[in-house]
């Protein structure tokens, strides 16, 4: 155990903001299950007892006859926004006084750093490259993100769970976010972080960073392991893989999907559940991906001249 | 003036001017032995009450004895408070509802003009002197060091923050119906905060930075199509010279112009396309009905189903 290497990564100053992050997501998503779980729960009385659910109040703390609905700005929302203001100045300052920004040397050219990391919020992409080529870590992927962020509002038809915490009612929407936010980008900008080390080579916390460690790793390709060749031949039998993959895959989410939310199957137009459909299965491509290059060593799926996947 | 049309004004009655003179002082002066306590007497209970002055009135448009009326106008007559609405929904203060984090991702923007500005007057984006300026805040200027960090660390919680922001505004199901847009909108601030970070990281021309932001900019060789090395980019005439890093860097290399590109869209360009959209975020939060609950609980068997 190298407490030396392990500290000199947990201190350096940059990474003190993803080392507060997790506390903060994992704070923010007990905040956000515990008042799931209790609507959850109103919702299943009411559910249960519909001559309830049509005097009840619905919201999970009880209205007393008397209260006003409508509280005014002023005071009563301004005093909280400016005890938030103070309290993120007064961290902000104990922040900046304990802790100094990062300066490295001068930039040079000739002085390569190993390892060469981007901003903590890009790692995840940059980790992203270990398994995919830079046009799709570094462009499409991002691309992909920003867009299929765009277009939740417009596929999800689920007009349940608006304005109030719940999962009961959104399990596949809150289940497929959780996966997208917490597993692929979260988890993988801690990857980078503190896992990464020279040559972007996976080191345990607390492991010695080895800077001429080599890994003689053989990835083959998956056209390889079939015996296939002929350049044209590879590139017919990976776009067969890929099509596959979003055939066989669409039709056993296709298949899932319609039973566990049969409602909203109903309400979305096939233009939406298309999209939806292609976004969910390139998502899930990714641990895929990741999944057989450390199983089976396989590089590339589909090899063209142009490019690999 | 010709010599014989000077008279003495007084009709050819001599000393008349000097008598009149002589009472009429007087009678100034007597005058101002009255009027002058009067009026300072008056000044002062006028002072007394400053809210009744012209000056404070003509700034403050209402009085601010406490009642709802007033409470009301204090935050409508407030260009800055009139974002808000005169009173919201008792419940919509609770911060387990929001965790405000869309409100601290804007107070932390705010910071960030405010220190940015002032880091701006000592930094230089050239090559021979970025470097130089920032040891020079570092060790000379007078809170030089705590103006750096707040601004860096400001910038990181901000990244932070946005992120759990969106998260809250999923988890609470906000940005369904009428709210869509204003997620998409959301989303586009979400990317221009990460640029705004990612642009500011070169500017200490440092190791660090600068690694990152070749590394980051490599990728940008794999476009497809623009980049010199993605796909079908050399197919498309694509070169070092020509492609779409080129332009990002204003180079084949992160170098001076890539500094001062990384400079401008730091310090002007994003800033005021993210102050543009923050402007549309807020406008339409309020227009879409204020903050979205927290609601009352639906349930599966009141949902009417649209004909189609
Ligand atoms: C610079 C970045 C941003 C700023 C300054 C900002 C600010 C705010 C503020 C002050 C509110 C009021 C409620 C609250 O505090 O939660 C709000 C609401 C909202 N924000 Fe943002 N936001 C930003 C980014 C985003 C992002 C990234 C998204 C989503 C992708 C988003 C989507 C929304 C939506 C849908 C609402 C309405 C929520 C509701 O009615 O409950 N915003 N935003």
């Amino acid at each position: 155990m190298d407490w030396n290497q392990l500290w000199q990564i947990l201190s350096a100053p940059d990474n003190v903001p993803i080392i507060a992050m997790i506390p903060l997501l994992a704070f923010y998503i007990y905040l956000g299950g515990k008042q799931a779980l209790a609507n959850d729960k109103l919702i299943t009385e009411l559910e249960a007892n519909p001559a309830l659910a049509k005097t009840h109040h619905r919201k999970t703390w009880p209205f007393r006859p008397g209260w006003q609905k409508e509280v005014h700005v002023w005071p009563f929302l301004l005093r909280v926004e400016f005890l938030a203001a103070i309290i993120v100045t007064i961290i902000l300052m104990v922040w900046s006084i304990t802790l100094n920004a990062p300066l490295e040397e001068p930039a040079n050219p000739n002085l390569t750093m190993n390892p060469a990391k981007a901003p903590w919020y890009f790692l995840g992409l940059q980790e992203m490259l270990v398994y995919f080529d830079p046009w799709i870590a570094g462009v499409v992927m991002p691309t992909l993100i920003i867009i299929g962020l765009m277009v939740i509002p417009y596929i999800d038809t689920n007009p349940l769970g608006s304005g109030y915490y719940t999962w009961k009612q959104r399990r596949f929407a809150i289940s497929t976010f959780l996966f997208g936010f917490v597993i692929l980008w979260v988890s993988m900008i801690f990857i980078g972080t503190f896992i990464r080390g020279p040559g972007w080579q996976w080191f345990w916390p607390g492991q010695t960073w080895d800077h001429n460690r080599l890994i003689y790793e053989v990835n083959r390709d998956l056209p390889d392991i079939f015996g296939i060749s002929s350049n044209l031949w590879k590139g017919i039998f990976g776009a067969a893989v890929v099509g596959a993959y979003f055939l066989i895959g669409g039709l056993i989410v296709n298949g899932l999907f319609r039973r566990s939310n049969p409602k909203d199957y109903k309400r979305m137009s096939l233009l939406q559940y298309s999209i939806m459909m292609t976004f969910f299965l390139i998502m899930v491509a990714l641990p895929i991906k990741i999944l057989i290059r450390h199983l089976f060593h396989i590089k590339y799926v589909w090899i063209t001249p142009w490019f690999n996947i | 003036m010709p010599e014989e049309n000077k008279g003495n004004g007084n009709n050819g009655k001599p000393g008349g001017l000097l008598t009149r003179v002589t009472t009429g002082v007087k009678e100034d002066l007597e005058a101002l032995k009255t009027d002058l306590p009067a009026k300072a007497k008056e000044q002062v209970e006028i002072l007394s009450k400053p809210t009744k002055t012209q000056l404070y009135t003509s700034i403050f448009r209402h009085k601010h004895d406490d009642t709802p009326r007033n409470r009301a106008l204090g935050v409508l007559s407030n260009v800055f408070l009139h974002l808000h609405p005169a009173k919201v929904n008792r419940d919509a203060v609770r911060y387990s509802y929001t965790w405000g984090m869309g409100g601290i991702t804007f107070y932390l923007f705010f910071v960030l003009t405010l220190t940015g500005v002032l880091l701006m007057f000592y930094y230089h984006p050239s090559k021979v002197q970025a470097f130089r300026d920032v040891l020079y805040l570092e060790h000379d200027v007078p809170y030089g060091k705590l103006l750096r960090n707040m601004h860096r660390w400001a910038a990181h919680l901000m990244v932070i923050a946005v992120e759990l922001h969106m998260f809250r505004v999923f988890l609470t199901g906000s940005y369904k119906k009428p709210r869509e847009f204003n997620w998409t909108v959301g989303v586009i601030l979400l990317v221009l905060t990460l640029l705004l970070s990612f642009t500011g990281y070169l500017l200490p021309d440092d190791q660090l930075g600068f690694w990152a932001v070749t590394v980051g900019t490599n990728m940008a060789r794999a476009t497809p199509l623009l980049g010199h090395e993605g796909p079908f980019g050399p197919q498309l005439g694509m070169t070092p010279y020509n492609d779409v890093r080129f332009g990002l860097l204003g180079g084949s290399i992160v170098d001076a112009n890539a500094l001062l590109r990384s400079y401008i869209w730091h310090c002007i360009g994003i800033p005021i396309i993210a102050s543009v959209f923050m402007i549309v975020h807020f406008w339409r939060v309020r227009k879409d009905g204020g903050i979205s609950g927290p609601a009352p609980v639906v349930l599966d068997s009141e949902v009417k189903e649209a004909k189609k």
